[in-house]
């Protein structure tokens, strides 16, 4: 699939990037590939629900953040990065929502069908890889975000609390702007 | 009076597990192939994940109901025939039937397993549910969503089988179990493959003014504006261009849900004895909370109280609801 921008409109026309991270994107590499590889091991069954599309590339699009993700659900060579907007590499389907949407998406606190209706995810390349990748990430009973926060101790905890404040507030100040 | 089961729906086994924790009576779930009128990619059950979990319902007193509700082609009733057997041998509680040869061959080889009629069979006159519940041993009928209240109230005293009604989901009801729309544009039945409107045909596109397109096979059935909800992708909540109307006109369905939580106390009083709530194609976000919200409301009834609803509006398709034809025919 030939990369396309990111949709903006769809999400009030803002990239305000209100959580831009502290660290150059290569230092978040080996981190995301921690999570992944976590993720991958304490779950392994959910790989066979990806069926064909466990080899295919992801592009994960947090239109609120500076950078983009970029997944490869493959257990035999799982791949996940950030990626610059400058930078967008090839990918079958790109999934974008804000931050926090896509968080609670994968925490399972939200629906995605609902984010769908509401015009709030945006899903754009194979619908089927889409669906495949929502249904093995939803079979997963572990909040993965709170997971992910725990392999890092206190201060993990403190940062997802942290973001999810930050991408509230930015939710709730977006709401207030329309 | 009697206490109506919440029957609920589930696509994986933690969507299993997550309805069994928030207070499903019995949760509906099918196999990973044509069996069922689910038949997404990605989801459903293994036989083994099926077995384990009726193990995980049963432990806290949640029933399995295994929808078996779709069509066998000739030749390929031994898929069918496969699954009635598994669902014997791990021992769920009902299979959910709408053809009359995985019926027939169910109560035959398995007198003891229990069958329900699925809205598929689209059986809603006494007659035609008579028949069932004397040829095969029918339990319970699952009545297609296009009969009010008080007709439903009057089945109810004249059927020798127990009725389900939906009163959440999906509202595709045109005469269920004879649709084929989408078979015409993708090829693929959704009565005897289990699939309408699979994701492979299906393509979200957007334009430079972000309105989006909903395309099937390459045919574009909606285009929503930035500011409009959005809906499934299946040709009956389309939107078309007709002689008769100014633009594009959903001519079959719209994009809407069935919610009847207002009217639940009048389907209590009709003796309805199981609630359905569907969506197995949804997460385990959407159980959890309409699972939740309808499991309140049940218990309040029962205990004689003013019914929470909660808002549920933000997970219906389209984030449109309505009573369908529960409150009236004219609902459209």
């Amino acid at each position: 699939m030939t990369p396309q921008p990111s949709p903006q409109r769809a999400f009030g026309g803002s990239r305000a990037f209100p959580f831009a991270p502290p660290l150059p994107l290569f230092v978040l590499r080996p981190i995301l590939k921690r999570i992944v590889t976590k993720i991958a091991a304490e779950n392994p069954d959910m790989f066979d629900r990806l069926g064909p599309h466990r080899h295919a590339y992801f592009l994960i699009d947090p239109v609120n953040m500076p950078f983009m993700l970029y997944l490869r659900p493959d257990p035999d060579a799982l791949d996940f990065r950030a990626v610059s907007r400058n930078n967008q590499l090839p990918h079958v389907a790109c999934i974008s929502g804000t931050f926090l949407d896509l968080l609670t998406l994968m925490d399972a606190e939200q629906d995605g069908d609902a984010l769908f209706f509401s015009r709030d995810l945006v899903v754009t390349g194979d619908t089927e890889a889409v669906v495949c990748l929502r249904n093995a990430l939803d079979d997963v009973d572990e909040p993965i975000a709170e997971s992910v926060a725990d392999m890092f101790g206190a201060p993990g905890r403190m940062a997802l609390n942290a973001l999810r404040r930050a991408a509230e507030t930015a939710q709730k100040r977006k709401g207030a702007d329309q | 009076m009697i206490k109506p089961e919440l029957i609920c729906p589930a696509g994986t086994p933690a969507g299993l597990r997550t309805a069994v924790d928030v207070g499903a009576d019995a949760v509906y779930c099918g196999f990973q192939n044509a069996t069922n009128a689910r038949n997404f990619t990605g989801l459903n059950f293994t036989p083994e994940e099926m077995e384990k979990s009726v193990a995980y319902a049963h432990e806290r007193g949640t029933k399995v109901l295994v929808t078996l509700n779709t069509f066998p082609p000739a030749g390929k009733f031994d898929l069918w025939k496969e699954a009635v057997d598994t669902c014997a041998r791990i021992g769920v509680d009902a299979i959910i039937v709408a053809d009359i040869s995985v019926a027939d061959y169910a109560c035959r080889t398995y007198p003891d397993l229990r069958i329900h009629l699925s809205v598929q069979a689209a059986a809603s006159s006494p007659e035609a549910i008579e028949y069932y519940v004397r040829e095969f041993g029918v339990k319970r009928v699952v009545l297609p969503r296009i009969m009010t209240v008080s007709e439903i109230k009057g089945l109810v005293e004249e059927i020798p089988c127990e009725v389900e009604t939906f009163i959440f989901g999906n509202h595709g009801l045109m005469v269920e179990g004879r649709c084929s729309l989408t078979n015409y544009v993708t090829g693929i039945s959704t009565n005897m493959d289990g699939a309408c409107s699979p994701a492979a045909c299906v393509k979200y596109e957007r334009d430079a003014a972000d309105n989006m397109s909903t395309k099937l096979c390459g045919y574009t059935i909606d285009r929503f504006a930035p500011d409009e909800t959005a809906g499934y992708p299946t040709i009956c909540k389309g939107r078309y261009r007709a002689q008769c109307r100014e633009g594009g006109y959903y001519a079959f369905e719209e994009p809407i849900s069935l919610n009847a939580s207002n009217m639940l106390p009048d389907l209590v009083k009709a003796g309805v004895h199981a609630f359905k709530i569907e969506g197995r194609q949804r997460s385990r976000a959407y159980v959890k909370k309409v699972v939740g919200a309808f499991r309140e409301a049940v218990d309040s009834i029962m205990a004689g109280e003013e019914p929470k609803l909660a808002d549920l509006v933000a997970l219906t398709e389209g984030q449109k609801q309505t009573e369908g034809a529960l409150k009236t025919k004219k609902w459209r």
